[in-house]
């Protein structure tokens, strides 16, 4: 037990990493997702077609082979990114942000198509149609599911471990490779600073979702 | 005012040219001609799946038509994209289902397109709006959000929408076929003093007392044709064509 109190300034450095890769790949992946779905619902033909083939690749993609993309692969064509945290958080993003936009656009396959029609029958351009109209009241149906991707989102960062990023995982890895006879206690540290990002995740969901509840 | 030398008709406000529209394989639209000239209220009528409500729905495009030619003030309908926005905006539409804005407030409704697609102040769409609530007899209901309205009462929020843009021209998709029957003449009394008022009107409908007393042209459609257009009277009295005929004698015996 005392080797896991010792380790807590290592622990804390890693969550510290952990949750601004969550923070920061959540932020881009939510504004890309939104981007993707909203390309994905256009009256316009080449539009829907793009954000298909970026939903379907990157979702089917495993996220460690678009780690080794960006590490190993874009190198070769002469684009070198910066290995570490911003690498992980551009790849963390792109993949989350085709869940993201799948979320996104249940959503507002759920809100009537009544509502679009009349949006636009006043006069509303397809901007002011999804921001007015159609997200608004997307919101709710798409809180539970989003919530679920960026839970998965934060556990994902762990990938990022294999990669040069002295995360939670890897912190927990370092820690047991020096105290190995504990290393059934310090894995569980790690589990329980995972839990402090991914339940308060659940329990703002449950808020949000009371909150913006309003009768059709 | 400019002239529509196109048509060759003088005040002519929107007209559709040889129209065609298929749903899959489905003709629903064939050489559709149709001139509504300003002020004039046409009523469209016809079984179900004659077209009508298809009809109703290109003229602001909410459904893109496959070959032909629409009109709106001598303008042809713009691609999908900010021009298309615009003009959608001097074309007022009420839908069968109202489809008000179901998180936004009654008052809210009414000033949203002129706020935002008019760039209208926000005080100044409010009174506005209040003056259209009235008129329509719900502005004792601006603060109430549309699922504690009646049938009848969301129809007639609707209407006051669609007239807050100040339209060129109102398209009615049944506004009355989804409502209980002490709810119908509300909406359309409204409808009629709209009529009255000069409003150009299309209104695709089941309603043949309205018809007759509020169109200036009855136009029956049936498998995706213009089978006969008539005034209101004379369509009634002494229909030409067996269809109409046949159509008329199933609806007007009971």
């Amino acid at each position: 037990m005392d080797a896991v109190f010792a380790a807590f300034p290592t622990y804390l450095s890693g969550f510290a990493v952990t949750l601004q890769l969550t923070a920061w790949s959540a932020a881009i992946a939510m504004a890309l997702g939104l981007v993707v779905a909203a390309l994905r619902v256009s009256p316009l033909r080449p539009f829907r077609f793009f954000a298909a083939a970026y939903v379907e690749v990157l979702r089917n993609m495993p996220l460690t082979l678009i780690f080794f993309f960006a590490v190993f692969v874009l190198p070769q064509f002469g684009v070198i990114p910066p290995l570490g945290f911003w690498t992980a958080v551009l790849c963390l993003s792109t993949y989350t942000s085709a869940f993201v936009a799948e979320a996104v656009r249940s959503g507002i396959n759920s809100v009537g198509v009544g509502q679009a029609e009349a949006a636009r029958a006043i006069g509303l351009t397809f901007g002011q149609t999804l921001g007015e109209v159609v997200l608004p009241q997307a919101v709710r149906t798409v809180v539970p599911p989003l919530i679920n991707v960026f839970i998965a989102l934060a556990k994902n960062t762990s990938v990022a471990a294999g990669f040069a990023v002295v995360e939670l995982t890897a912190a927990g890895r370092r820690l047991s490779q020096g105290n190995p006879s504990d290393t059934i206690l310090l894995l569980v540290g790690v589990v329980v600073f995972y839990l402090l990002i991914t339940i308060p995740m659940g329990v703002i969901a449950g808020a949000v979702e009371r909150k913006v509840a309003f009768s059709r | 005012m400019s002239q529509d030398r196109a048509s060759g008709t003088q005040d002519a406000l929107v007209v559709l040219e040889r129209v065609n529209k298929h749903f899959g394989p489905l003709h629903v639209l064939r050489d559709v001609d149709l001139t509504v000239r300003r002020g004039e209220v046409v009523v469209v009528i016809g079984p179900s799946g004659s077209g009508k409500s298809t009809l109703c729905r290109t003229i602001n495009r909410l459904e893109p038509i496959d070959s032909g030619r629409i009109t709106i003030d001598g303008v042809p309908l713009p691609a999908e994209g900010k021009a298309l926005a615009r003009l959608r905006a001097d074309v007022g539409m009420v839908f069968q289902s109202f489809n008000l804005f179901a998180h936004k407030t009654v008052l809210e409704n009414v000033t949203l397109g002129p706020v935002k697609a008019k760039r209208a102040s926000r005080k100044e769409a409010q009174e506005q709006a209040m003056a259209l609530l009235e008129r329509v007899g719900v502005a004792n209901q601006a603060g109430k959000m549309p699922a504690q309205l009646s049938g009848g009462q969301q129809q007639r929020v609707a209407i006051a929408r669609a007239l807050a843009m100040r339209p060129k021209v109102m398209l009615f998709d049944e506004p009355t076929s989804a409502l209980d029957p002490e709810m119908i003449n509300e909406v359309l009394d409204v409808m009629t003093a709209l009529a009255h008022e000069g409003m150009t009107m299309v209104v695709v409908t089941h309603e043949m007392g309205f018809a007759r007393r509020a169109a200036d042209r009855v136009v029956f459609m049936d498998g995706g044709l213009i089978v006969e257009e008539a005034d209101p009277e004379t369509f009634f009295t002494a229909p030409r064509s067996e269809r109409a005929q046949d159509f008329l004698s199933k609806i007007l015996t009971h």
